[in-house]
């Protein structure tokens, strides 16, 4: 038996954990685009902000994007609630409300990560110490992965758990295709050129995929192939086939558990079988753009589902 | 007048300390400050932090815990265990008593007006009986030492006594610090105290589920200073930690919202103040109850622990009452005494009191945690004139009480040991019978000479050890 806010709970601690990662990848893939140059360097920040989905709220906050203000603002700014530092709160205030449906494990190394961050983030991190605070909440948020793949019970509190973590993944994979969709685009004529491979390295940095894309794809980049690494490929972690496999198996666990189907296994097993039929010149042909952000919509709308299902609130 | 040390008699070391004291003979100094920083680490890594209210950056803080035990012989305990047993079963009687037939008043041994006009008294209570007859499930009492055979109770804190955590974590942490002193000292066990207080807590089911009832623990939520006490409680005792928005009343019964619709409780261990638990009969705006509980609970199908109203029990008006009390129940003269107390409201010993102001601590009637209290002689000029002012505006909200000499206790400082002052909070659980683990939470002022060991006012905590002999 589990509260309906407790799974609540567990699913946010996860989303947040999980949104904590990505901020600090998007902030080292656009510092690495910065330093290789080629692109504007205003550009690269406004493009690292749209893909965190907070260009709206930076807006409010700065004038000028820039190295210095985007990174403070995404790793520091508490008016940025997908801030590291907010992110991070969040995150250790929904772990501490469910904190009895929690191994010690994984609390403790929630709760460390936390004050770790707390304290090497307290003030802005200058240009020279950036790569060690990066690799700090990479290192953080995998500690805490470890603790809970290794001593958690696979029972709803884990299934809730993994529902939050890759919800947010293919949320947020999806919303960094989407902002750079335009580079994808087949027959665009600067193809090949140094300001591509740029975009292109970006986009596979941001969710750690440039060391694996070599592995199974060629040396070059292809935007198709890009895009079929992270939309379409199952044994790609963040792409969004792995995720709504991972989503549609921990829904069909609580199914079987509960006895019980709702209406977020329809929609889920839906787009995992729309995604495993489909064929990337398809989704070229549909429209890129389109096939995201209806994609998006419907990733907002299981995550509803799910909350509604299992009476979060 | 020098107070009574507890590991120190002299030259001599007291009998319960001397294994210890051979041990910590032979330790390395740095070795210890090592220790006593990895204890801070466990803590701190655990979370086990509580809120200080009204301080802004340190939300979180954590209570000092030192590294020295503070040590009872089983002798001194038994006689200790003795007197609060008799203690709490005076206390629940006279709940009974006070909610029902008011024996003790139309008897004459304490005054009607304590009872009427005071607002701990919940006139809702009136007439019901709470399944398994107990008011009072889990109290702490709180007790000074001051020489070889003076104990007195300092406050029975009947409603919802907090710091069984502490206790518990203490020890975890002692045994994990220095696990060789628990192989050659013999130290009575307190980590059953979760499973004690789970069988205490079905032992008082309603009637119709006490085969196998399903308790939970109702929080305030993670803001409270004692979060991390109620989640550890629920965490042991393997139940639900709920708040207010998860409950509602359902076919009769108090029911919690879980991923499959909503399952009823039996049992609630609530930490929430009795103000807030229902707002159709207490606080309108209370979102941290449940609306309708109070009917629920008339009808006999939950048990609320501890039962709404305890308050009256030990409020500090009352306590001065209490040899009265446990002799009017029980038929025997109190075995724990009670504080010497001045109640403000009778005008002789108001006057006593505003000219005797810096030798007593004055405390409000109602306040807990060492807010609202004055300590005579530690207040300067001043404050001593500010507190009088108040004191004179409302004699009935104050009481005062002789500043004890409490007995002290060694603690590790940079410069080794050094004496400190004490207090003592057992915990002990009411239901079919009355559980005691053999220990508690020792709270200790850190300050040289000062008396206040509240956690909110600087204070820390020690493992207290009860010897098997």
């Amino acid at each position: 038996m589990l509260l309906g806010r407790t799974a609540n709970g567990l699913y946010w601690m996860h989303r947040y954990l999980e949104r904590t990662e990505n901020t600090a990848r998007l902030i080292d893939a656009g510092l690495r685009v910065a330093l290789t140059g080629g692109s504007e360097p205003g550009d690269v920040w406004s493009s690292v902000l749209q893909s965190a989905g907070i260009d709206e709220a930076f807006a409010q906050a700065h004038e000028e994007a820039n190295a210095r203000t985007v990174t403070d603002f995404m790793l520091r700014d508490t008016r940025n609630p997908s801030s590291v530092l907010s992110a991070m709160e969040t995150a250790r205030n929904n772990g501490r409300m469910v904190r009895t449906a929690l191994t010690r494990e994984v609390w403790e190394s929630l709760n460390e990560a936390w004050m770790n961050l707390c304290k090497s983030l307290v003030r802005p991190v200058p240009d020279n110490r950036m790569p060690v605070a990066l690799e700090q909440i990479k290192r953080e948020i995998a500690h805490i992965r470890g603790a809970f793949e290794g001593t958690m019970l696979r029972d709803e509190r884990f299934d809730f758990s993994r529902l939050g973590t890759y919800v947010e993944r293919a949320d947020n994979t999806a919303r960094i295709l989407d902002v750079k969709y335009y580079v994808l685009l087949p027959g665009a004529t600067w193809v090949g050129s140094a300001l591509d491979t740029h975009q292109w390295e970006s986009i596979l940095r941001s969710v750690s995929a440039h060391r694996a894309y070599r592995w199974i794809y060629d040396v070059q980049y292809k935007p198709t192939n890009i895009a079929d690494f992270l939309i379409l490929n199952r044994r790609m972690p963040r792409s969004l086939a792995f995720c709504y496999t991972n989503i549609a198996e921990n829904l069909a666990y609580l199914a079987n558990d509960y006895g019980i189907r709702h209406e977020c296994h329809e929609t889920a097993n839906a787009m995992l079988a729309q995604l495993n039929a489909a064929r990337i010149t398809d989704i070229f042909d549909q429209g890129l753009h389109e096939f995201l952000t209806g994609f998006v919509r419907e990733n907002n709308k299981l995550g509803a589902e799910i909350a509604e299902s299992y009476r979060f609130y | 007048m020098k107070p009574f040390d507890e590991m120190q008699a002299g030259r001599k070391v007291r009998q319960p300390y001397q294994d210890y004291d051979r041990w910590f003979g032979e330790q390395d100094g740095d070795y210890l400050t090592a220790k006593s920083r990895d204890a801070e680490q466990v803590f701190r890594r655990t979370g086990i932090t509580f809120a200080v209210y009204g301080e802004q950056e340190a939300a979180e803080r954590l209570i000092p815990f030192d590294i020295v035990p503070r040590i009872i012989s089983g002798t001194e305990w038994r006689r200790l265990a003795q007197g609060i047993e008799q203690r709490v079963v005076a206390l629940n009687a006279f709940l009974d008593d006070i909610y029902h037939r008011q024996e003790i008043i139309r008897a004459g041994r304490i005054p009607k007006s304590l009872i009427a006009h005071n607002d701990a008294f919940l006139p809702e209570m009136l007439g019901i009986k709470p399944p398994g007859g107990v008011y009072t499930h889990i109290i702490g009492v709180d007790i000074v030492r001051t020489g070889e055979n003076e104990f007195f109770v300092l406050e029975d804190n009947a409603r919802t006594p907090s710091g069984v955590s502490y206790m518990l974590e203490n020890r975890e942490t002692m045994m994990q610090l220095f696990p060789e002193l628990f192989r050659d000292i013999r130290v009575r066990p307190v980590e059953n105290y979760p499973q004690l207080l789970r069988q205490s807590l079905a032992a008082v089911a309603p009637e119709a589920a006490r085969e196998n009832p399903t308790v939970a623990v109702l929080t305030p939520g993670i803001y409270n200073s004692a979060y991390f006490e109620h989640s550890f409680l629920a965490d042991s005792m393997g139940c639900e930690l709920v708040e207010g928005s998860d409950l509602r009343i359902e076919n009769g019964k108090v029911a919690m919202r879980t991923t499959e619709g909503y399952k009823p409780i039996d049992v609630l261990y609530r930490r929430v103040d009795d103000g807030y638990l229902d707002p159709l009969t207490f606080e309108p705006d209370s979102a941290l109850g449940v609306a309708g509980i109070m009917d629920v609970y008339r009808a006999g199908n939950i048990t609320i622990a501890n039962a709404p109203g305890t308050g009256i029990a030990d409020d500090k008006a009352i306590y001065s009452y209490m040899p009265e009390i446990v002799e009017f129940y029980t038929g025997r003269k109190a075995i724990l005494q009670n504080v010497p107390t001045w109640r403000c409201s009778d005008e002789d010993s108001l006057k006593y009191v505003l000219e005797h102001m810096s030798e007593l601590v004055v405390k409000e009637v109602h306040g807990s945690g060492g807010y609202g209290m004055l300590v005579g002689p530690a207040a300067k000029k001043a404050e001593r004139e500010a507190f009088a002012a108040k004191l004179k505006a409302r004699p009935a909200n104050y009481i005062a009480q002789p500043t004890l000499a409490l007995s002290t206790c060694p603690i590790l400082t940079e410069k080794g040991l050094a004496p400190r002052h004490v207090d003592l909070r057992p915990f002990v659980l009411v239901s079919d019978q009355v559980r005691i683990v053999p220990g508690g939470l020792t709270r200790v002022a850190l300050k040289q000479g000062s008396l206040v060991v509240n956690s909110s006012q600087g204070g820390g905590t020690k493992d207290t050890w009860v010897l098997e002999d």
